[in-house]
């Protein structure tokens, strides 16, 4: 099941390509913003989103859109080594907004490719290259987030169509997307990870009320979404019917591809919950502005913060090509997850005390009052795209081969672990 | 970074670990005394055999003996971390590394045959006051007196002290630094072997007094400041200690994660038991990190990468840190067998709590961080 598979013989070579890229961005992509600008310019949801389609349309134009999806899909067919190079043609260029298509390209694209018809994969791949159709993923419940084939939103078949009902929650940038997979429940009597399947549905289809949800800190790029009696056509689903968790396995493959710096997604894209997240300069800044830079304790919380930013990099690198050599299994990119999410919020907790009292006053956007607000939300990354306790699980029982957890729901019909659970 | 290792280096590994296993063995640590803590020859010859003294010293044609000395190096320290290798494969490859960039013809005719086959050792005496790692904390000088130079030094913490055969000295000339090569029988050279947690390793304090080194034995060139050479020669210590640290930090954690599923407690081996399972995987993640760490520094020292020695204190300090922090975890999770003199475990947090400090401690290397980067 590979997502991409490139002939060697009519790749053009590395050379020619990075002269051709190099030319084509210095023409076409304007230079990159500031980091206080970027974060200003991607709390505006809507004109973010409008530029990232623009932009993606110009990329997909000029030739460089989905470096390594295949060519008749609308991808350049090229490799891995070709796109490491765009990232680094690139790196100066404002591209900032593509981070609305990380999903869509390095998620959502290659599962559908995995597991599309080819129907589905010819309607919509084309178009997601093309900035035409943005995806998200609706998959965690109110009730069901780390347990998540323990959700409750039902598609029942009746004839041609499924009808959904139900709801979903944390679907980030849901309200200015185009298209969802929908994990739902097909079959309630057989046991929870057997009765689900994956749907394709437009999002602003009939019967779906969407709501963004206003985090603590007063930012929304999550949404929840309301189905009632929504009809998603037969032929929308991807992969068999009560397949789904295969599916959604799959995906999550993808995911943590993806926040290895490793998926079909073309521009170097940071985990769930990072775009709020300080950069060493800003640290160091903090330290000059409230005139403690000079203070020993301040500078061992910085050295640390420091080596926590740094060996990120190494320890990708070195996950990924112990993955790659079948070392490490695909889980081993829990490692990666769980040493990001680690590792940002303990640098968000080092801004707060090196911030002292000056941190907790001031706006979003002060440069001062900034880490005390992102602070606030320092925590969606240990929670977001799979809990720290749901990446420890994943490490120490399909990586470290410990012995699992026992689960007394998984072999028995959903039904009945709803009834048990009203009792 | 290649973390994947070629044929060649994939031998090196097995061959090594395959030495060390057959050759050393932790129970002797216990059992050392002060008459055989000096370094066993015979293991250092068989070591040396194996090439393990000569990745620096050039062959007959001039080269290098290895293509990749450092990554070869990295290799081999940290199979040598894992097994608490007595010997000094850091220290007599450090001073190689330095007789060969910087030493006279004299010199290097003299010594680095019997570095190579292992028939002399040698350390880098360098510290100053305990913890005095950095050019600012040496005070040692040296004068010159007709043919000579008179040193007078005071060294701290040097590793194999009891059982090198030379010291490089690190010792002031004017205010040029500089580096000397002087034989442990030198007159007015004194060691005083140091009581230390590590029982894998000796060390000692080393003074010098009036203690006159032929100008031949001086390294690199009068009237050049030695700081870079001193700056590589500790950029390479710290890149072999953190693959020594790694190595044993992974052997700890393999070892716990074996006996935390051989180990039942009401039923159930205690590696079922999420309190512990969540803390192997957080340990889990800090050990690749070591280990990603300690290649890419081995990389950025071997092609001379400009941002070395901002990695280098990253990679230290985190490899110090935690490989204390999760050894330390690995024994609560052992009880109270790992309490024990018969058990392993202390050998290796005995290693583990010196050389987090030794070469440079966290604490001093995230402060030298904070003023590479402008703080």
């Amino acid at each position: 099941m590979t997502s991409a598979t490139v002939q060697e013989t009519d790749v053009e070579d590395l050379e020619s390509f990075i002269a051709r890229a190099r030319a084509w961005a210095l023409e076409n992509l304007p230079l990159a913003v500031d980091n206080a600008q970027a974060r200003a310019d991607a709390d505006d949801h809507v004109n973010q989103v409008a530029k990232a389609r623009r932009m993606q349309r110009l990329i997909f134009e000029g030739g460089f859109a989905g470096l390594r999806y295949p060519k008749e899909y609308g991808g350049q067919g090229l490799t891995r080594e070709h796109q490491l190079a765009w990232r680094e043609v690139t790196a100066d260029r404002d591209i900032g907004c593509l981070s609305q298509f990380k999903v869509t390209h390095g998620i959502m694209g290659p599962t559908l490719l995995d597991f599309g018809t080819e129907e589905q994969k010819q309607h919509h791949i084309p178009a997601m290259l093309r900035g035409d159709e943005l995806w998200v993923q609706f998959l965690s419940e109110p009730s069901a987030g780390s347990d998540l084939a323990s959700l409750l939103t039902r598609a029942q078949r009746e004839g041609d169509v499924y009808v959904l009902n139900g709801s979903k929650i944390w679907s980030t940038f849901a309200h200015v997307s185009d298209y969802a997979f929908v994990l739902s429940r097909t079959n309630l009597d057989v046991p929870k990870h057997s009765g689900l399947s994956m749907l394709i549905l437009p999002i602003h289809s009939k019967g779906v009320t969407l709501r963004t949800i206003q985090l603590s800190t007063g930012s929304a790029e999550f949404c929840e979404e309301f189905f009632d009696d929504v009809m998603i056509p037969v032929v929308d689903i991807v992969g068999q019917e009560n397949d789904g968790w295969n599916v959604v396995m799959r995906l999550f493959f993808h995911e943590r591809n993806m926040v290895g710096g490793n998926s079909l997604n073309d521009q170097d894209a940071a985990g769930v919950g990072e775009s709020a997240v300080s950069t060493e300069e800003e640290l160091l800044a903090l330290a000059h502005s409230v005139g403690n830079s000079k203070d020993s304790h301040t500078r061992q919380l910085i050295g640390e913060a420091l080596v926590l930013d740094r060996l990120a990099d190494h320890t990708i690198q070195r996950v990924n090509a112990l993955m790659k050599s079948g070392a490490l299994p695909g889980p081993g990119a829990s490692i990666v997850k769980l040493m990001r999410s680690l590792s940002k919020y303990r640098f968000k907790e080092i801004a707060l005390e090196v911030g002292g009292a000056h941190v907790v006053f001031g706006g979003p956007a002060d440069e001062v009052g900034g880490h005390g607000h992102r602070w606030l939300v320092a925590r969606v990354g240990t929670i977001a795209g799979g809990s720290s306790e749901m990446q420890r699980n994943a490490i120490s029982e399909r990586v470290l081969g410990l012995p699992r957890d026992p689960s007394p729901d998984t072999k028995l019909p959903f039904r009945d672990v709803l009834s048990q659970r009203k009792r | 970074m290649n973390v994947e290792l070629t044929e060649e280096q994939t031998l090196l590994q097995s061959t090594s670990r395959q030495f060390l296993d057959q050759a050393l063995s932790l129970d002797a640590l216990r059992h050392r005394s002060e008459n055989d803590l000096a370094l066993s020859r015979d293991f250092w010859s068989r070591a040396a055999a194996l090439g393990w003294t000569s990745m620096f010293v050039p062959d007959d044609l001039n080269d290098p003996q290895s293509d990749a000395p450092v990554r070869d190096l990295a290799i081999i320290a940290e199979e040598a971390g894992r097994s608490l290798e007595s010997g000094s494969l850091l220290e007599c490859n450090v001073v190689a590394y330095a007789l060969v960039n910087t030493g006279t013809t004299e010199v290097k005719a003299q010594l680095l045959p019997g570095l190579s086959d292992g028939s002399i050792t040698a350390s880098w005496a360098f510290a100053e006051g305990v913890d005095g790692w950095s050019v600012s904390d040496v005070r040692s000088r040296a004068t010159v007196d007709g043919d000579d130079y008179v040193l007078n030094a005071q060294k701290s913490t040097v590793v194999a002290a009891t059982s090198a055969d030379y010291f490089l000295v690190t010792a002031f000339v004017d205010d040029e630094l500089a580096q000397f090569l002087v034989p442990r029988d030198a007159p007015g050279v004194a060691i005083t072997r140091l009581d230390a947690l590590d029982l894998s390793r000796d060390f000692g304090d080393v003074s010098f007094h009036d203690v006159r080194v032929k100008k031949a034995w001086r390294l690199g060139s009068p009237g050049e400041s030695a700081d870079n050479d001193v700056e590589r020669q500790w950029l390479l210590t710290i890149t072999l200690q953190c693959a020594q640290m790694a190595g044993m930090l992974d052997r700890v954690f393999n070892l716990t994660i074996d006996y935390a599923q051989d180990r039942y407690a009401f039923g159930r081996p205690i590696a079922s038991y999420q309190a512990l399972k969540h803390r192997l995987a957080d340990h889990k993640v800090w050990l690749e990190a070591a280990l990603g760490l300690s290649t890419g520094l081995t990389e950025a020292f071997a092609s001379g990468d400009p941002g070395v020695a901002e990695l280098a204190c990253v990679a230290k300090a985190h490899v110090g840190d935690r490989s204390v922090e999760i050894i330390s975890d690995c024994a609560q999770i052992f009880g109270g067998i790992s309490m024990t003199w018969e058990h392993d475990l202390h050998l290796y947090l005995r290693r583990a709590t010196v050389d987090r400090v030794l070469y440079g401690s966290p604490t001093q290397l995230r402060e030298r961080l904070c003023q590479l980067v402008g703080l």
